[in-house]
């Protein structure tokens, strides 16, 4: 179907695809760019190296540590459950991992500061423990791993569903106990949807703003990641600061990409 | 509507599909395009329906040349191998698609599909979905949907290749009848020899993007223009040179000047015809097909030695096959002509 | 993300069986995680809103300020899935269908939202179309940056969700149509775009959801300005003065629609699988992680070789 018509149409659909595109996605990934180094290096450079932003990073990585493997550990475990175990309860724990996906981050961040505050149900037995949710650490690590819950769970299944249960059988009928056929047969065969899994953990991890800014109270220096150094930054006027945070993000995010794009090929393959 | 294609030639990427291929359909006939995988014969087929365009040579659709039509304009109904049925649509909506969207008003739309689902044997299942269909279900429903708009010309593309042995039997019967009632010129493309000699009237042999041989059932199998189109339309043994089919191995317990001698390998038994598996003093294998009463006339056994003659045997050197009958030794050369036929058993 | 696309309506089978035991305390593990992390603060919530009673709920929730900032993001997420519902099935096609130089470039740039930094984008979107905007358009602080800046979060789902289904599309129905005589546009309209509705419907639903709780990028690029608060906004600064029944009760309101969607999306699903044989999860971009009801779908008198 080679005609005139066809071909203005498909020159339309690139005009209106490829122009949404660029206007909405591609103009906002240069300008950041652009914007932050249009005095050169400098600025931003020591915006981030400040003693704030140092800690902001460093609370961000943190936030990334702790919570990445928790919910890595969880996904695969979750998602060889339900692939390989049927069970009545598995449509709602479906349902409730599916959740942090379409919850708003601000209700997330409230539930918390509900459940942990000085007149919520765990709040009050923690602190004369001594220890502190909200406003510290902890609590953005909460945050932080209830936002990610979903992503190696949801990557995962599909690809333990496609492995299928028969290399395991054949381990099995070879002697293998069950750590064993895990750690041999099914890991190996998983790994490149739980990597994906884990880039998409990240990035939302890092990323974190809403839930992480209610439950921490923002304090510079004390409980401000690198997200909320970038807001703090912007009210106060400090848009070297903003910016050279931003940019970092940014970075980051785009690695995020090219690992998400690199370990998609291989998931495929 | 006759076809005629001329000097097509196709190319997909570095593969060379179709090599200047030509050839001729009669009107109201119904032909096999029938060759092996990647032989071209449904990119051939997709060619005269106007889904793949032609990089040199044209097709005529009734005298016509419509090489440069698009599929929508040149009438011709398609069936695919995998069914192509439009999954959201009933099989009422299915068969309908095509008069639909030539704004037939909805009586006539609801009459024609029903004669058409009465025609394949579907009345009844006009609410259904085609996931609710067997294989053999939803190909009689593309049939009746290609046939719903009162094509010039029906294109099958491997119709019955995805479905069981029993089924397939039984479409490949029920096609011919359809034929025999509707008179449409009609193509349909197979890698099963069997299929296309027990349906068609015509058959085009394909290999390599090329024309073999075209002609009637009897005409390949009797006179096959060169090794390919013999082995493909038949089974085959070769000695040599020649080519001798199974059921013209004569098997006798007396040698003589004609005869190779062979040991019995194996003696399998297919229904009414046995298959004797014999290997030779150089260790060539062949076999003969025999009828029960001949293998119990001669008694053979594993082991036994017996001796072959070849009633007919062909041989193709370079381009012009030639025939042996009978009398030339199985190694042979070429003996053309009119030899007698030696009285078979 | 990148919601995978690949997963086949298997009931779960047996495989790596752990013993009895084992199931069951892995079962535990997972339902207790589940409720520390998820479950149990969300009942805190509801718990708070709930205070002083149905009553006290409801007053909180139609009060001028929270009912406002939920009539805006209702509103703005419906235009915004609209227009995303538009666009991102035209990208989903020119990704699948079109061949462009730079195209799986720009097929990686479409996640960018996914890694991106909703307060990244907040202010990216404000250097580009706010005060010193180099096209010298200025929305900032204003109703359109709302919208704006939820396509900008929201536009992967959509594509996401319909890419996969015009991948997995058999062409030989449009073959087969096209054989009957259909042009492109009726080949679009009747054949591939009834198949694409699942994934589409789904991506819009998931959307929608986002659409409705997205804080970060909306903070900045519109501010919370009485004209422009989107209800996480709003929430936030609820929690700000104090007002955590307030904010809990409108909280619990966008909750509910994020389950509402989740809920639907389930049940689109249900529908595709029962009428097409397309896979479940390819239909809708892979958001089921189990087919709900576990059965095996297996259609009357298959006879098929394949």
């Amino acid at each position: 179907m080679r005609s005139a018509s066809s071909a203005r149409s498909r020159w339309g659909l690139r005009a209106l695809g490829l122009g949404y595109l660029t206007l909405l996605l591609l103009a906002p990934l240069v300008a950041i760019f652009y914007k932050t180094f249009e005095h050169g290096l400098a600025p931003p450079l020591d915006a981030i190296t400040s003693a704030d932003g140092l800690h902001a990073l460093k609370l961000s990585l943190l936030m990334v540590v702790i919570a990445v493997p928790l919910n890595t550990i969880f996904g695969i475990g979750c998602a060889l459950l339900l692939v390989r175990h049927k069970w009545k309860g598995n449509a709602v724990i479906d349902a409730v991992i599916n959740l942090p996906f379409a919850i708003s981050p601000v209700v997330i961040g409230l539930s918390l500061f509900l459940l942990y505050g000085t007149q919520g149900w765990l709040g009050p037995t923690l602190a004369e423990n001594g220890i502190e949710i909200l406003f510290s650490v902890p609590g953005m690590v909460l945050a932080s791993i209830f936002v990610s819950v979903p992503f190696v769970v949801r990557e995962t299944v599909p690809v333990l569903q496609e492995i299928g249960t028969e290399q395991e059988q054949a381990a099995s009928t070879l002697g293998a106990n069950a750590w064993q056929t895990f750690r041999r047969i099914t890991l190996p065969s998983i790994r490149w949807g739980v990597a994906y899994g884990v880039v998409l953990t990240t990035a939302r991890v890092l990323g974190e703003f809403g839930a992480v800014s209610i439950v921490s109270g923002s304090r510079s220096g004390e409980t401000e990641t690198l997200p909320l150094f970038v807001k703090k930054a912007f009210d106060n006027f400090e848009f070297a600061g903003a910016y050279g945070a931003s940019v970092l993000l940014a970075v980051l995010a785009l690695s995020t990409l090219l690992a998400m794009n690199v370990l998609k090929r291989k998931e495929d393959a | 509507m006759g076809i005629t294609v001329e000097g097509a030639s196709k190319r997909f990427g570095d593969f060379q599909a179709l090599k200047d291929v030509s050839i001729e359909v009669p009107n109201g006939s119904l032909t096999a395009l029938l060759g092996p995988s990647g032989s071209g014969k449904s990119t051939l087929l997709r060619t005269i329906a106007g889904l793949e365009t032609l990089d040199g040579g044209r097709v005529l659709i009734d005298d016509e040349d419509v090489s440069t039509k698009p599929v929508q304009k040149r009438e011709v109904g398609f069936v695919f191998q995998h069914y192509a049925a439009f999954k959201h649509m009933t099989v009422f909506e299915n068969v309908g698609f095509g008069l639909k969207i030539r704004k037939w008003d909805k009586a006539k739309v609801a009459d024609r599909v029903h004669e058409l689902l009465r025609l394949v044997q579907l009345d009844g299942l006009a609410g259904r979905f085609p996931s609710q269909l067997s294989g053999g279900q939803r190909q009689r429903m593309a049939l009746a949907r290609a046939l719903a708009v009162e094509p010039q010309v029906l294109l099958l593309d491997e119709p019955f290749g995805a479905l069981d042995a029993k089924v397939r039997k039984d479409l490949r019967t029920w096609l011919r009848h359809l034929h025999e009632e509707m008179h449409v010129t009609t193509i349909f493309v197979t890698h099963d020899q069997e299929e296309a000699m027990d349906v068609a009237e015509q058959l085009v042999v394909m290999n390599n993007g090329q024309v073999e041989q075209s002609g009637s059932a009897d005409d390949l199998y009797e006179n096959p223009a060169n090794e390919f189109v013999m082995s493909f339309v038949g089974e085959v043994n070769r000695l040599g040179d020649s080519f001798v089919r199974p059921h013209d191995m004569e098997v006798v317990l007396d040698a003589d000047e004609r005869t190779q001698e062979g040991m019995v390998q194996r003696i399998v038994a297919l229904g009414f015809e046995i298959r004797v598996e014999f290997v030779l003093a150089d260790g060539t294998e062949i076999w003969a097909q025999l009828t029960r009463p001949e293998l119990q006339r001669l008694e053979l056994v594993e082991g036994q030695i017996a001796y072959l003659r070849p009633a007919q045997a062909k041989s193709f050197n370079g381009s012009s096959p030639s025939e042996t009958i009978g009398a030339s030794t199985p190694h042979g050369s070429p003996d053309e002509g009119d030899a007698e036929k030696p009285a078979a058993v | 993300m990148e919601a995978h696309a690949q997963s086949a309506p298997v009931a779960p089978r047996a495989g790596l069986r752990l013993p009895g035991v084992g199931a069951g305390l892995g079962r535990g593990t997972v339902v207790l995680y589940l409720s520390l992390i998820v479950l149990l603060p969300l009942a805190a919530l509801v718990d708070q809103s709930l205070e002083g009673g149905l009553g006290n709920f409801w007053t909180q929730v139609t009060s001028p300020p929270a009912l406002d900032s939920l009539k805006l993001t209702a509103v703005c997420s419906l235009i915004v899935v609209v227009v995303n519902g538009f666009f991102g099935t035209i990208i989903a096609w020119l990704l699948v269908r079109d061949q462009f130089p730079g195209k799986s470039a720009v097929n990686a740039v479409i996640d960018l939202p996914f890694a991106l930094p909703t307060i990244v984008a907040s202010l990216v979107l404000i250097e580009l179309y706010g005060a010193h905007s180099p096209f010298g358009i200025d929305i900032a602080l204003t109703r359109a940056a709302i919208v704006v800046a939820l396509c900008f979060v929201t536009l992967p789902f959509v594509v996401r969700a319909v890419q996969p289904l015009l991948i997995e599309m058999d062409r030989e129905m449009e073959e087969a149509a096209a054989s009957l005589g259909a042009s492109g546009f009726t080949i679009f309209r009747r054949i591939i775009f009834p198949n694409l509705l699942p994934g589409l419907a789904a991506g819009v639903a998931l959307a929608f959801a986002r659409a409705l709780g997205e804080y970060g990028s909306v903070l900045l690029f519109a501010g919370g300005l009485p004209d422009t608060r989107v209800s996480s906004v709003f929430i936030a600064s609820q929690v700000e003065n104090g007002q955590n029944t307030g904010a809990a009760a409108v909280s619990v309101v966008l909750l509910a629609a994020a389950m509402a969607m989740l809920g639907l999306i389930t049940l689109i699903q249900r529908w595709s699988s029962k009428h097409e044989r397309s896979q479940a999860g390819t239909a809708t971009g892979g958001l089921t992680l189990t087919p709900m009801s576990g059965e095996d779908y297996t259609e009357e008198g298959d006879d098929e070789v394949r």
